[in-house]
């Protein structure tokens, strides 16, 4: 069975989710093999962790000419492990480094590039979401090494050991790719809460919340949530940037979607519409998201929340 | 300085936005514009050459695409760049990413040795953001991208920018690739002025030929990605909406997660 490589997303050694769903996709098509890159002390509990999520091998390649500078040096690295595996296809993580990454090994490949799969089917046929989601659009690639991003979510993680064998693979990274140097990188405040991006769920929140977001990241924690905002919060200056949800914010797929006192501009339902169920609360019953919701209660955030959070606290016990 | 800002037309976001027959996206039969993401790269070229005011520095916007794709660069000329290129030819049609940076690619190295390419930081309409690095790729250029602040002194570049994880200042050497998002600063509205200058400014348009690309390399048909099919979302089954009284909102709230074995 040929090879399906895995680029592995971590940070410091600790995989991020995104990685292991790939892996179970990776199964579909092949058999997974994860490319590390990362530190030489971090690779073999890497290692293990993947093996546990189904990798029959595992190539790690010591980070120290790539962590410094921007994508293309993981790039190379990609080619050079496909050319002596010939894979199958090649996995990647759909985020902003990810979609870039494969974007350029496409061109290093001459192979066809697919973007923000929501589904890899077997034989490799994507889904993907378009059109701020208005559009259900499948797709595959028809030349070289099929390179596709999935998008967070887009699996269920299968625990279920692989061989796991380990392959210290060495790179080799020209002075072409070390353009682009990071000067200085400053880690995200750790929220207590999961990743936006990768979240399970999400609790948002827009214009409606007045700039308070007590309530909706009380009702995110009684969920285990990640919290997110519209870009009529974030301009307003009530969050960061980092916590915008939509086509130019952070782009996200969960189990659950919970829109609180957002109107549902096609910019933010770009950045959200194929989350699998949709719940909003607003004022306004002719906001355009109670179109795209499962559930929606027609009412005032900062009364519904609360309630709502402390019934589950409560069933929760 | 030459400064290439690459810029898309793409169907108006607040339109019916839709297919072709041959799965392509209809470009023709639903009103366009410049993409809204590209202003912001039109933008941040523009300050560039504003701060640096002392120095010889060409703005040129650049784009493929149908015949009405020219307004794309036409707006780009009224909010202030110095010249425009249109790359039109049939064959390009339907092309995929990996043909579109080809093209431009080719369009960039016939306009001039670029110390900048500036890109926005996605298509409002495919929306991949792939091109400005497969764009560096074909160039042999580093890229520095998602920048939220663009700074420059000298042939350095510095730039701001939010990951998923971190927070980084990303440095480079001219010449490169940059591309910028909406963080970067609002974009300018063309004055009347700008809008009459603009008339008078130079406007190409190249073919295939004129770029030395042989029609065989672009297009639908050899397009390295194919798409099977298009579907239009079905309506979604009307959810249930319910009217907060007296708490009822809540409770009705928690059922339904709970039901949905979210709790």
């Amino acid at each position: 069975m040929s090879e399906v490589l895995v680029l592995v997303d971590h940070v410091d050694g600790a995989i991020r989710k995104p990685t292991l769903e790939l892996l179970a996709i990776a199964k579909r098509l092949g058999s997974p093999s994860a490319v590390f890159i990362g530190g030489a002390d971090k690779a073999a509990a890497a290692a293990e962790t993947l093996k546990g999520y189904g990798a029959d091998k595992i190539y790690t390649v010591d980070d120290t000419e790539v962590k410094g500078y921007l994508v293309a040096p993981k790039a190379e690295v990609l080619q050079q492990v496909a050319a002596q595996a010939s894979p199958a296809a090649i996995l990647i993580p759909s985020s902003a480094e990810g979609k870039e990454i494969a974007g350029r090994l496409a061109i290093k490949l001459g192979s066809g590039l697919i973007t923000d799969a929501v589904d890899v089917a077997e034989g490799g046929v994507t889904t993907q979401s378009v059109f701020a989601g208005n559009f259900t659009v499948t797709a595959k690639v028809t030349q070289g090494t099929p390179i596709i991003t999935v998008k967070p979510n887009a699996a269920a993680p299968e625990e279920g050991a692989g061989a796991g064998a380990v392959e210290a693979f060495a790179a080799t990274i020209s002075d072409a790719a070390k353009g682009a140097q990071i000067v200085a990188s400053q880690p995200r405040q750790a929220t207590g809460r999961p990743e936006l991006t990768e979240a399970a769920i999400v609790v948002s929140g827009g214009r409606g919340t007045g700039g308070d977001f007590t309530a909706v990241e009380a009702l995110a924690d009684s969920l285990g949530a990640a919290v997110g905002a519209s870009r009529a919060a974030v301009d307003s200056g009530w969050k960061p940037h980092t916590f915008q949800v939509g086509q130019t914010g952070k782009v996200v797929s969960p189990q659950l979607y919970v829109a609180n006192g957002i109107s549902g501009a096609i910019q933010h339902r770009a950045g959200m519409q194929t989350s699998k169920t949709i719940v909003a609360v607003n004022k306004d019953e002719e906001a355009p998201m109670f179109e795209l919701v499962d559930f929606g209660v027609v009412g005032d955030l900062h009364t519904v929340l609360p309630a709502a959070t402390a019934e589950i606290e409560k069933r929760k016990g | 300085m030459n400064i290439v800002v690459c810029v898309k037309y793409v169907p108006d976001a607040t339109a019916d936005r839709r297919f072709e027959s041959d799965n392509t996206v209809d470009r023709v039969g639903v009103d366009g514009l410049l993409s809204e993401l590209d202003e912001y790269a039109v933008e941040q070229a523009l300050q560039l050459k504003e701060k640096r005011a002392d120095e010889e520095i060409t703005v040129t916007a650049l784009t493929i695409g149908p015949e009405k794709a020219v307004d794309a660069v036409r707006k780009a000329l009224q909010m202030g760049a110095d010249s425009a290129v249109h790359v039109q030819d049939d064959a390009i049609a339907g092309s995929d990413a990996v043909a579109t940076s080809l093209v431009l690619a080719k369009a960039i190295e016939k306009i001039g040795q670029p110390d900048v390419v500036m890109c926005g930081m996605a298509s409002t309409d495919a929306g991949m953001s792939v091109v400005p690095a497969m764009l560096a790729e074909r160039l042999g250029l580093p890229q520095v991208t998602m920048a939220a602040v663009v700074e420059t002194q000298g042939n350095q570049v510095r730039i701001k920018r939010d990951g998923d994880t971190a927070t980084e200042v990303v440095g480079g050497t001219m010449p490169l690739v940059i591309s910028v998002t909406d963080q970067s600063g609002e974009a300018r509205y063309p004055s009347f002025k700008g809008i009459m200058a603009a008339k008078k400014k130079p406007l190409e348009t190249y073919t295939l030929a004129d770029l030395g690309v042989d029609a065989g390399q672009v297009g639908l048909s050899v397009a390295w990605s194919a798409v099977e099919d298009t579907a239009a979302r079905p309506p979604r089954t009307a959810g249930e909406i319910v009217k907060d009284e007296d708490g009822s909102g809540a409770t009705a709230l928690v059922e339904f997660l709970a039901s949905k074995k979210f709790i």
